[in-house]
């Protein structure tokens, strides 16, 4: 003891045993360390690329590619560069990442209430989901719904549950309405529509907070959203045509058709995910504690008033953060679509390095792509989390 | 501590370059080769009678053959070769890495890969060429009927491109469906997912005849799409390496030209013949000038057998496959295997 | 005294509806409309579902049968599948007369885990022996190569215990590493912090694929001319420096609730930075994170099927080459239950296991 306060009292100038010392000392060996590791990969990376005469360099992006890919958003075709090959590889990422975030919350809500439901027979089913998709390898799930999708009978006998719908190994077909202006008209209305409703609700809130009375806010906002477009409807004639899916020597012509790589991919992502999300919207219903909803009741509030106006909102900022980190997991998660094929980034640039041999650069590529997502996946999750966090 | 640490793996990476200065200063691949005692091959691993392990672990085919030929070439021993299996994604970035010494992997000849990737070839050890196999419950007869169809095609390979060449002359359209694994790919059609799946010939006939549930349910069209010549592939910008698996491969050419097989070889080292002689090593040193044995053709003829010999067990006649020789005959029987002379 | 108090009540039986079953019937099912409405939609579909289930696997199920002719004229499923199969599920390409090998090496490792989670165990003198005579003889039964048995490479190993090779290893690097990183990002020094920060967000935003890739595939390049690293260590670092950094954040969030006054008496008594936080941080820290921890670890066991991608023939590339063979493809939902039932099995026990442990702790902090 006395000796070590002697020893703070008296620091030697120059020795480890100054705090100071240690501290530059440290910092500087880690620098060294680093700097020299990364000169070493680099330059043997370099050395052994020149020995063997490999081209380095993002050059290839502006060449041809030269094969197709499956499925893309953007007009696309062999004679399109690599540069343009991997944005719809991109897409394609972005696409099945955003449909399952969206369809995945869906479920995982539902599964959530489930869960902490009085009824006793939908706990306990909510309960066996959760545990068998949650504790079973996603890849696992992902190459069996795969075999599934592939073990569908062949389009010439498509399963068809309802006239028009089909389902084979070429994907799930179903019948889109033909483009009519009128839909021009209701995509606007639409938007007319939601920002109409946005405009009502801040309108009610401020009401409510001068008031303390409130105006309903459900239905005008259901009418805003959805009467606005269905009005368009009428007013563009109503046209009902549809694009019927029908068999043609191959596949279906007409309708859409969505992969069986894509969706078995989705079903996987899904069900997996939403397991997750279940739990923590369980979680986040439960720590908000009965107390606050018999506070709200005790006021007056009912049911449905007590849920939307103290409990959720309570919950939703335990909710927030770890369902970032879910929606993290899914998009890096989407990347499993290599091993069935679906052309997500990962799998597209797989190609591009295999035709080129540019490794390390559709490496870089790939790990640039992905942390660009993620942080901006982050950046907007804080963004919200603090939007809707306490109000001081 | 954990400057300790940080200091201990600076100490490493000094060590590590130093180490691989040395054996840079040595060279060659062979040197390499030779200190670790066995060969590393790269295959495809999936495809019975090109390049599969069997039910023993036993790695066989006509591609894992020639890799036995380059390690019987430099050891003696067509065992000391070890084998890894590779999908089209990882092959070349494997061979570039340095985890394998050769490729023998179905891989096509062409001028990018010569160029721009940093490799060199062997000469050709199969002439095949892209074809199409459709279910025959389809009832197509010709690749230019398959507008719309479904195509399962390998990733990054000459194949794909080929596929794109192909429907873009018939002006027509298709749909790729692209699985890295060879043997997922396979399924994918066998289950009827695609219509059509595209492969080098050899290729089609291995999936028909070994992973299909019916073989004759299956039609390889008679389309020509574009040539696939197949070859060892290596790193390039070594010289001596080049040119010890080259010799191996002319030697197996020349060993069947001048009727030299693994059972008459022996024989054979006594024949008067001064052609047979100087390739056998009886009385040249062709090898040594390689930086092999010098009887480095008698050992491959001996553990692993003349061309002939190597396809008819793998893919011809004595295999399920059944292959015509085709282009692959030598050129006095009206194919294009040549081998300059072993003088 | 009691004469000038109401008598009380004679006792009654309360209402039947308000006791036992039924009450517990009216509590839980059919408190009201909406509820009475849920549970007979519920039990609807369980009445539809579970018998149609309990059919197809049970009452019609060809148990045992060398012959898939068999299993397509049955109804129900085909178990023989995994009966035929299961060898090569287990054990992938390993060679095939040896596959006693792993089959002892696996059951030991077992009988490891099972003494490891007995907190009994929790000593350094018990812990430190057993792993390293476990992991000692587990490489010594699945490798060869020494004791009269014949060397069996790591490329061949396969299926369930190259699955618990990962695993396994995984942790293992990922624990200490994920400790360095996490004391590394607390650390005072900015430029030892930032090094912490960019390697732990960097690796948390990009995929295990890639980084898988990154190691099986690109690595090499990196590595001077003859230097030859066995794939499967480069993936099993890979795989430890990925979890690290998950570890580390969890970790951080330990060392994040021990309370200032610890580091602060630490100092007091003049123990330096190692001596407070090898003594007094970590062990509380770590108490702390076990459960957080626990999700990482089961995520590792899920995870470690990503290996197929790069070609390593673990317990589910292993399931999907058996399945593969076109006799047998018409049962794959039979193989994929088989192995999903293992992989379930395990992450379940853990995820139990994990809840055991963080009540077991909650008791210990109540004194």
């Amino acid at each position: 003891m006395v000796e070590a306060e002697a020893r703070r009292l008296v620091p030697r100038a120059l020795s480890l045993d100054n705090e100071t010392v240690r501290a530059v000392v440290l910092q500087v060996a880690t620098a060294a360390a680093i700097v020299a590791a990364l000169y070493l990969l680099g330059t043997n990376a370099a050395h052994n690329m020149a020995r063997q005469g490999i081209v380095s360099g993002f050059g290839f992006l502006s060449q041809e590619a030269g094969y197709d890919v499956g499925e893309s958003w953007i007009a696309h075709s062999a004679r399109s560069t690599y540069a343009r090959t991997l944005v719809v590889g991109l897409l394609n990422t972005l696409y099945v990442s955003a449909v399952a975030i969206v369809l995945a919350t869906v479920l995982g809500v539902l599964v959530g209430i489930a869960r902490v439901s009085p009824n006793w027979l939908l706990r306990k089913v909510s309960a066996g989901y959760v545990e068998i998709f949650r504790n079973t390898p996603l890849l696992l799930q992902i190459v069996f719904w795969y075999t599934v999708m592939r073990q569908l009978p062949p389009p010439r006998r498509a399963l068809q549950p309802i006239e028009g719908v089909f389902l084979s190994n070429r994907g799930f077909t179903h019948p889109v309405p033909t483009w009519d202006p009128a839909h021009g008209w209701m995509l606007a209305a639409a938007a007319i529509g939601i920002g109409a409703a946005i405009a009502y609700r801040r309108a009610a809130r401020r009401h409510h907070e001068r008031t303390g009375r409130r105006w309903p806010v459900l239905w005008p906002t259901a009418a805003l959203v959805v009467g606005l477009p269905a009005l368009a409807w009428l007013a563009g004639g109503s046209p009902i045509g549809l694009d019927v899916p029908r068999m043609r020597a191959f596949n279906f012509q007409g309708g859409t058709t969505h992969s069986p790589e894509l969706v078995a991919l989705l079903i996987a992502l899904v069900a997996y995910i939403g397991a997750f999300i279940g739990e923590i919207v369980r979680f986040g219903i439960q720590a908000v504690g009965s107390g606050q909803r018999e506070a709200a009741r005790a006021l007056g509030l009912r049911d449905g008033h007590a849920l939307r106006l103290v409990v959720l909102p309570q919950a939703l900022r335990i909710i927030v953060p770890p369902l970032t980190s879910q929606y993290l997991n899914l998009v890096k998660d989407s990347s499993l679509a290599v091993w069935i094929g679906y052309p997500d980034f990962v799998s597209v640039t797989n190609t591009a390095i295999n035709q080129t041999g540019q490794a390390v650069e559709g490496i870089f590529l790939m790990m640039l792509v992905y942390l660009s997502i993620s942080l901006s996946i982050s950046l907007f999750m804080n963004w919200y989390n603090r939007r809707i966090g306490y109000r001081r | 501590m954990k400057a300790a640490t940080f200091l201990a793996a600076l100490a490493l990476g000094a060590v590590s370059l130093a180490a691989g200065a040395a054996v840079a200063a040595d060279g060659p691949t062979l040197a390499a080769v030779k200190q670790r005692g066995h060969l590393m091959c790269g295959g495809d691993g999936t495809r019975p009678g090109i390049s599969a392990p069997d039910a023993k672990g036993e790695w066989g085919g006509f591609d894992v053959d020639f890799c036995r030929v380059v390690a019987a070439a430099i050891f003696g021993d067509p065992t000391k070769v070890r084998f890894i299996a590779l999908t089209t994604v990882q092959r070349f970035p494997s061979l570039q890495s340095g985890e394998i010494d050769v490729l023998s992997r179905s891989t096509t000849h062409n001028l990018t890969r010569d160029a721009a990737l940093g490799f060199d070839f062997s000469p050709i050890t199969m002439y095949a060429h892209t074809a199409l196999m459709v279910h025959k419950d389809l009832g197509v007869k010709a690749g230019k009927e398959l507008d719309g169809a479904s195509v399962c095609v390998p990733p990054g390979t000459s194949i794909e491109r080929n596929i794109a060449d192909f429907w873009q002359q018939n002006n027509i359209k298709y749909k790729p469906v692209v699985i890295d694994n060879q043997k997922e790919l396979n399924e994918t059609y066998l289950a009827h997912r695609c219509d059509v799946i595209a492969n080098f010939l050899p290729g089609l006939a291995t999936i028909r005849a070994y992973q299909a549930a019916k073989p004759e349910d299956h039609v390889i069209l008679p389309d020509v799409l574009l040539k696939e010549p197949l070859a060892i592939t290596f790193r390039q910008g070594d010289a001596q390496w080049k040119d010890i698996v080259s010799w191996s491969v002319y030697a197996t050419f020349e060993a069947e030209e001048k009727g030299l097989t693994s059972k008459n070889v022996d024989a054979a080292l006594k024949s008067k013949d001064p052609e047979i002689q100087r390739l056998l090593g009886v009385t040249a040193d062709l090898g040594e000038k390689l930086g092999l044995p010098k009887d480095f053709v008698y050992q491959i003829v001996k553990k692993v057998g003349n061309y002939e010999e190597i396809w008819e067990k793998n893919v011809g006649k004595d295999a399920p496959l059944k292959l015509d020789r085709g282009l692959n005959k030598l050129w006095r029987d009206g194919g294009v295997l040549y081998s300059p002379p072993f003088q | 005294m009691t004469g000038g108090l109401p008598m009380a009540a004679p006792a009654q039986r309360p209402p039947l509806d308000r006791v036992g079953a039924l009450r517990w019937l009216r509590v839980n099912l059919f408190s009201g409309p909406l509820n009475t409405l849920l549970t007979l939609v519920t039990f609807g579909a369980i009445a539809l579902v579970v018998p149609a289930v309990l059919r197809w696997a049970v009452v019609d199920a060809v148990w045992r049968s060398a012959d898939p002719a068999v299993c397509r004229a049955a109804a129900g499923a085909c178990w023989a599948v995994v009966a035929e199969k299961h060898r090569l599920m287990l054990f992938g390409l390993y060679p095939h007369a040896e596959h006693w090998r792993p089959v002892a090496a696996t059951v030991l490792y077992v009988a490891a885990v099972a003494l490891t989670c007995w907190p009994g165990s929790w000593r350094r003198i018990v812990l430190v022996p057993l792993w390293t005579v476990t992991v000692a003889v587990f490489l010594v039964l699945m490798l060869g190569g020494a004791l009269g048995l014949s060397l069996v490479e790591t490329r061949e190993w396969g299926g369930l215990p190259l699955t618990v090779v990962v695993f396994t290893a995984t942790v293992m690097m990922a624990l200490p590493l994920g400790i360095i990183l996490a004391l590394g990002r607390r650390s005072r020094l900015p430029l030892i912090r930032t090094a912490a920060i960019g390697l732990i967000e960097i690796v948390r935003g990009v995929p295990l694929v890639t980084v898988l890739f990154c190691a099986a595939v690109v690595f090499p390049l990196f590595l001077p001319p003859g230097w030859d690293v066995d794939k499967l260590v480069r993936v099993l670092v890979a795989m430890g420096i990925f979890y690290g950094c998950y570890f580390a954040e969890v970790i951080r969030g330990g060392l994040q609730a021990i309370p200032k006054g610890q580091h602060e008496a630490a100092a007091s008594l003049g123990l330096s930075y190692w001596q407070s936080t090898r003594k007094i941080v970590l062990p509380q820290a770590l108490r702390v994170v076990i459960p957080g921890l626990m999700n990482h670890v089961i995520s590792v066991f899920k995870n470690s099927t990503l290996v197929i991608v790069v070609g390593l023939f673990d317990m589910l590339y292993a399931t999907t080459a058996a399945i593969a063979d076109p006799l047998w493809i018409a049962f794959y939902t039979e193989g994929y239950l088989f192995v999903g039932a293992i992989y379930f099995l395990g992450c379940w026990a853990m995820s139990r296991y994990s809840q055991f442990i963080e009540r077991r702790l909650a008791r210990g902090r109540s004194y």
